[in-house]
């Protein structure tokens, strides 16, 4: 029978099925960060139960990390977490990636960077990013702090089988549309829920034609279209990404010859069913920007601010609630709405390829003297690549910061936060209220989208830059 | 956990679809190491005024609703980051249900909150659009209005002159699960033998 890539990966980690009708899934990797395993690890204690297997487990610290003088973590409850997490590693015996660790960054950007996320796997995180490893071909998913007591204490997890949903981009990009366009339109088609209880599997020349780098911006944006998972089968993209000298943790030689044998037969079945599917026409794309306060609230940069009660996947109230507290009115401009802010970072968009795409928009420009822009790289490694590139000398000399690695103001759990009312072009991946600090607004965006709105003051079409 | 069979209690409503957890509780309460003490935190943002007095226009805020126990709101409830301190801190607050509407394609609740939510007892109910609307209308003309919402018989009941009673859907595993009031790992730990014999043959193939 025809199966599809997640089928394929599902019965390939069966481990039983429960009398209670649900299923025993077995885990291939579990990262762990600090905000969501303390309360796990002191369930161990208090059962007196081990980490089952350490020796797929790995840890960092990115949450709660300053982006300045980073080793000198000033808020106390934010050091005692960090405190806990390096304690609980060293009780239970867990490889960590710490603050002073060459290989610590965001935790969604240094599985596949140290070559932990591979094809076929399952990999589970207490963070709803962690569809991001998708892009390998990987069945990977966020979890809630009892089921990362349970994986630590079982190595797997009780589940209920998703169904499947195919996203199609058929055709090619144009020149200034980005993978993060990609997704944010799937998402302002679909809806913030459209993919709930689904994992997606994207396909179409225009996946294929991403690196690996912008496969995992699609998929680490799933989870904001409601999907368990998004899935990217692997090919020779992925392969090429695996052998590369610096992947230290994924199979080398012969054995990953042999490994990519298998991984080759990671495809979906010709005739295989989906429960659901989507085809987006890639070459009638536009970059997209947010305007309100959910990431399926998104339109084309040359596009106006919607009318309530004109938005497909939106209810009326819902878009007046949006726009009263994001301070925009219907029918303005996107490239009139001025920014305050701009962060070019997160597990979405802070790779090496991302930066390099802001460079090459900042260099030989300045960013506008009222603008504060943040330039945050996802990892240590990612950091150490683009200062051998001079790309920080770039954004420095246009008037950025350049920072040390972390989750920074995606979420503003250190010290990076926007004021109330200030304005941000983020190229993280949720414009929730107060998400980037109390009162902030944020507008989502690609990394050329943001260094632009930086260099300008306010969103410009970047098509008529590039 | 607490097991979950019948539980009546004033019902409080939350008039918005896609509520996130950043919404239900903001960051700055997830640096903590402790499972508990997030009740006082839940909808920091929207339930405090700067000053940090009670903000009278919040809607859960009313009076009526000190005592709720049931939240009534839109769907795609708990959307968003799947941090499990969202639903540590609704249950702390003294819920014991969150109702809410499948609204078309739309589900009540977003998967991982769901989740979270079986592992600590706090029932999510799925029901009809119009049903949620009915509640929504019946709790506006009768303040502080209870309800019955029994896991057993898959039953929410309004305690109105006329009682008014809708059935909800629940897969069996988690209704079982619920009311049993069971703890998943010691369940799992049963399948020592063969997640021992899977990993045999599993790291062959997967470990480098």
């Amino acid at each position: 029978m025809s199966k599809t890539l997640f089928e394929k990966i599902w019965e390939f980690h069966l481990v039983a099925t429960p009398e209670d009708g649900s299923t025993l899934l077995y885990i291939d990797r579990h990262l762990v960060h600090e905000v969501t395993s303390p309360q796990a690890f002191e369930g161990l204690r208090l059962t007196g139960r081990k980490v089952r297997r350490p020796d797929l487990t790995f840890a960092t610290m990115d949450h709660n990390v300053p982006t300045v003088d980073r080793l000198n973590i000033k808020d106390e409850i934010s050091r005692a977490q960090v405190e806990a997490l390096r304690q609980n590693c060293k009780d239970f015996g867990i490889t960590l990636f710490d603050l002073d660790s060459e290989y610590q960054g965001v935790v969604h950007i240094i599985g596949p960077e140290n070559g932990l996320t591979l094809p076929g796997s399952t990999i589970v995180c207490g963070d709803s990013h962690t569809s991001t490893h998708g892009a390998f071909g990987a069945l990977a998913f966020g979890i809630g702090t009892s089921e990362v007591e349970h994986v630590l204490a079982t190595q797997c997890l009780r589940q209920k089988k998703a169904k499947t949903y195919k996203v199609d981009f058929i055709g090619q990009r144009a020149k200034g549309v980005t993978a993060k366009d990609l997704i944010l339109k799937l998402i302002g088609l679909i809806g913030t829920a459209g993919g709930t209880g689904h994992v997606f599997e994207y396909m179409g020349p225009a996946i294929r034609a991403l690196s690996m780098e912008e496969r995992m911006t699609v998929c680490n944006m799933s989870i904001e279209a409601g999907a368990k998972a998004g899935l990217i089968a692997p090919d020779d993209t992925t392969f090429q990404y695996l052998s590369q000298p610096n992947r230290r943790y994924a199979p080398k030689g012969a054995d990953l010859e042999k490994k990519i044998g298998h991984w080759k037969m990671l495809a979906t079945d010709e005739g295989a069913k989906f429960d659901k599917a989507i085809a987006i026409d890639t070459s009638k794309l536009a970059p997209q920007v947010s305007w309100g306060t959910s990431p399926g609230m998104v339109v084309d940069v040359d596009g106006v601010v919607p009318e309530p009660g004109t938005v497909p996947t939106v209810a009326k109230k819902d878009v007046e609630l949006a726009l009263d507290y994001m301070g925009l009115k219907p029918g303005m401009k996107i490239t009139d709405i001025p920014v305050d802010v701009v962060f070019i970072g997160s597990c979405t968009n802070a790779r090496i390829e991302d930066l390099r795409a802001a460079a090459g928009v900042f260099k030989g420009r300045k960013v506008k003297s009222t603008v504060k822009t943040l330039i945050v790289p996802g990892s240590q490694q990612v950091k150490r690549q683009a200062e051998a590139e001079g790309l920080d000398k770039i954004f420095t000399a246009a008037g950025a910061e350049w920072r040390e690695s972390g989750c920074s103001m995606c979420l503003a759990m250190n010290p990076d936060q926007l004021q109330p009312g200030e304005r941000c072009a983020s190229t993280s991946n949720r414009n929730f209220e107060g998400r980037q600090g109390k009162g902030g607004r944020t507008h989502l965006v690609g990394p050329e989208m943001a260094a632009a709105a930086a260099v300008a003051g306010h969103f410009v079409d970047i098509r008529e830059w590039v | 956990m607490e097991s979950f069979k019948s539980h009546r209690g004033v019902v409080a409503t939350l008039d918005r679809a896609n509520v996130d957890t950043d919404q239900i509780i903001p960051k700055q309460f997830l640096k903590s190491i402790k499972r508990t003490g997030f009740g006082e935190s839940l909808f920091f943002d929207w339930r405090y005024l700067p000053n940090g007095k009670s903000n009278p226009d919040f809607e859960m805020n009313r009076p009526e609703f000190h005592n709720a126990s049931v939240l009534a709101t839109r769907n795609n409830f708990g959307c968003g980051s799947s941090r499990e301190h969202a639903v540590w801190a609704l249950a702390q607050y003294g819920l014991r249900a969150v109702l809410a509407p499948r609204r078309g394609e739309v589900p009540a609740f977003a998967d991982i909150f769901h989740n979270n939510s079986i592992k600590n007892g706090l029932l999510n109910v799925e029901l009809k659009e119009a049903e949620v609307d009915e509640i929504f209308e019946m709790v506006r003309r009768f303040p502080g209005l209870e309800v019955t919402v029994c896991l057993e018989e898959q039953r929410v009941t309004l305690h109105l002159p006329e009682e008014i009673s809708f059935h909800f859907e629940i897969d069996k595993a988690v209704k079982d699960h619920l009311i049993r009031g069971l703890d998943d790992i010691g369940l799992t730990l049963r399948h020592e033998s063969e997640i021992t014999a899977f990993e045999k043959r599993h790291d062959a193939q997967f470990l480098p």
